[in-house]
């Protein structure tokens, strides 16, 4: 199979303005995967389904994964004045970097046996930006699979042809697999309610 | 592969057409809720079904019933720690799960299992193989109304080998057998007499199956030309294992990956022409032959030594800040495991690719057009087991 440089640069070639970026993986497995903006994501897939070379028929999995906002503390320099004469004194700043949701496709060929390609989307954030392309119409196996992330990580997959939740009921509010996720209090089996119980079960009896 | 797309048509089951316009009798759609409680719904499962008549217009599956979250728990606990829980996600194939978590792990730490832990693993996954398929064949026989006498007869021979399980874990379906970089414990003295005692009475009782049943007029009507897919739909929608091979795809992980030492053993791969329920069931009688074959060379073969890699790390085990998907080929299909490292003792995230789940994307492509008593029987071709769909 080729080298995931080489298909980056057919996908480049093929797709002009697709924003490429190969993810390392220092482990044994030396599986890196390949990061694709998400305006041209659909058309990616496509190609790599439909490339005589690659022929990627076959999406064997597809998952969510949850990164959570992060900081980085860094030391800046900083002028102050500091008992009436400036001078330059290192502050500690904090650097938000903003979390993101992830979707991640598995794909092999069968016609050429070869694989696997990994294929990575990002969301812009995790609470209001959180939508991507369905590959759904490129390979049917995502339809539970986004189905899934869906239900589980809160990621909308814009063109599925039928996203509703998969595992958890209906009327269900949160995304389980996110890692900030907190499950609701079990106030109704508290045999003996007492002042603490009754206080936590408050916003649930509204 | 053609390159159109090839996607099921949008659908709204929120509007369902109560009766026809000019008010007559027939046209009207019912909808059926099947299950889920139903002996042929193999678990807590349902389908809602819109039916025309006798005839399936409409299907979804509806499932979770069992979901408890298996990846998040498994999220919140060492690597380690899930081995036993694998064995929960197909209660029938606990060897096979535990292989298919390991080989990931070993993917991800890079460990390597000594030769012997390679034959024993191989020995447990066909002997799992021989159970999942045999058992198949029970339930889908008592799916058509066959009822009892053949699944007694293939939980006859379960037995056998969960008792060879049993001696071997300590388990006899939960067996949380093998490890990072091997296996648990070594062979029993005996064993290996015991299992060859066993693979070698199996063929009797595959004949003994085939002559009552594959050429049975009942079977070959209520299964053939039934719930059949095309190969085309089954490569995109993920279809693995038998129900791929039915459709006439040759793809076996153990020939395309060759994990494990499988390059070392010849078997064939058997392929269907048509898709349908009927090469669903033959593919799976034929490839318990083949087992039979990889098990006879392997007990023959297994040499001695240790069984577990020495680099192996049972306490504080942090692999590399990484990811890794391994799969291996399992009874029911592509089982996956993808593995993401925080250089912490649990994983960041864990995920499992369960065949089953992914198998029934097609379950309403194969049904509409066919009888209420035909979906009974494609689902039950399909070999679901609700642990693992539901996870």
């Amino acid at each position: 199979m080729e080298t995931l440089e080489q298909i980056k640069d057919r996908i480049a070639a093929a797709i002009p303005g697709a924003r490429l970026e190969i993810i390392p993986n220092d482990t044994p497995a030396n599986q890196r995967s390949l990061l694709v903006d998400r305006e041209h994501a659909f058309e990616v897939a496509r190609l790599l389904r439909d490339d005589a070379v690659l022929r990627l028929d076959y999406l064997s999995n597809a998952t969510g994964v949850d990164w959570l906002d992060t900081s980085i503390k860094e030391k800046v320099k900083v002028k102050k004045v500091v008992e009436g004469v400036e001078k330059e004194v290192d502050e500690m700043v904090e650097r938000k970097k903003a979390g993101y949701l992830e979707a991640v496709y598995h794909l092999y060929s069968i016609a050429h046996r070869h694989g696997p390609v990994i294929l990575r989307i990002r969301t812009d954030n995790r609470t209001d930006k959180t939508r991507l392309p369905s590959l759904t119409p490129v390979w049917r196996s995502a339809e539970f699979q986004e189905r899934e992330i869906y239900d589980l990580y809160g990621i909308i997959f814009d063109g599925h042809p039928d996203l509703r939740r998969i595992l958890m009921w209906d009327g269900f509010q949160d995304y389980p697999m996110r890692k900030d996720y907190a499950e609701p209090d079990d106030y109704e089996y508290e045999p003996t309610p007492h002042d603490e119980v009754l206080e936590k079960a408050q916003p649930h009896s509204r | 592969m053609p390159a159109a797309e090839i996607s099921s048509p949008p659908r709204n089951y929120e509007v369902m057409p109560k009766a026809s316009p000019n008010g007559e009798f027939d046209g009207e759609l019912l909808e059926v809720a099947m299950g889920p409680h139903h002996p042929s719904t193999h678990g807590v499962f349902r389908m809602d079904v819109v039916l025309d008549g006798e005839r399936v217009a409409k299907l979804k599956p509806v499932f979770g019933y069992l979901h408890r979250n298996h990846e998040k728990i498994a999220e919140n606990t060492t690597y380690l720690a899930s081995m036993p829980y694998t064995d929960r996600l197909d209660y029938f194939c606990s060897m096979t799960n535990n292989w298919a978590y390991a080989l990931s792990v070993e993917k991800l730490a890079g460990l390597q299992p000594p030769e012997r832990a390679e034959y024993i693993r191989i020995i447990t996954a066909e002997l799992t193989r021989l159970v999942n398929h045999t058992c198949l064949v029970g339930f889908l026989l008592q799916d058509m109304g066959a009822l009892g006498t053949p699944l007694m007869y293939a939980f006859r021979e379960r037995e056998k080998i969960l008792d060879l399980f049993e001696a071997l874990s300590g388990s006899r379906m939960m067996c949380n057998y093998m490890r990072f970089g091997g296996c648990r414990a070594d062979l029993p003295a005996g064993w290996l007499d015991g299992a060859k005692q066993v693979v070698e009475n199996y063929p009797r009782f595959l004949d003994e199956f085939e002559a009552f049943l594959s050429g049975n007029e009942i079977l070959m009507a209520r299964t053939q030309g039934v719930g059949a897919l095309p190969a085309e739909l089954a490569v995109s929608a993920g279809i693995s294992g038998p129900m791929l091979r039915a459709c006439g795809v040759n793809y076996d992980i153990r020939k395309v990956d060759k994990y494990g030492i499988y390059d070392r053993f010849e078997f064939r791969v058997p392929l269907g022409d048509h898709g349908d329920v009927f090469d669903r069931y033959m593919i799976r009688l034929l490839e318990m032959r083949e087992s039979l074959k990889i098990l006879r060379k392997a007990l023959a073969d297994i040499p001695d030594g240790p069984i577990v890699d020495s680099k192996a790390k049972i306490r504080g085990f942090k692999p590399k800040v990484g990811e890794a998907y391994g799969r291996i080929e399992g009874p029911k299909g592509e089982l996956g495991f993808y593995l993401i490292s925080d250089g912490s003792l649990n994983p960041y995230r864990y995920r499992v690719r369960p065949p089953s789940f992914i198998n029934l994307t097609v379950l309403e492509d194969m049904c509409v057009g066919h009888s209420v008593a035909d979906v009974v029987v494609i689902l039950g071709s399909v070999d679901i087991v609700l642990g693992e769909v539901d996870r």
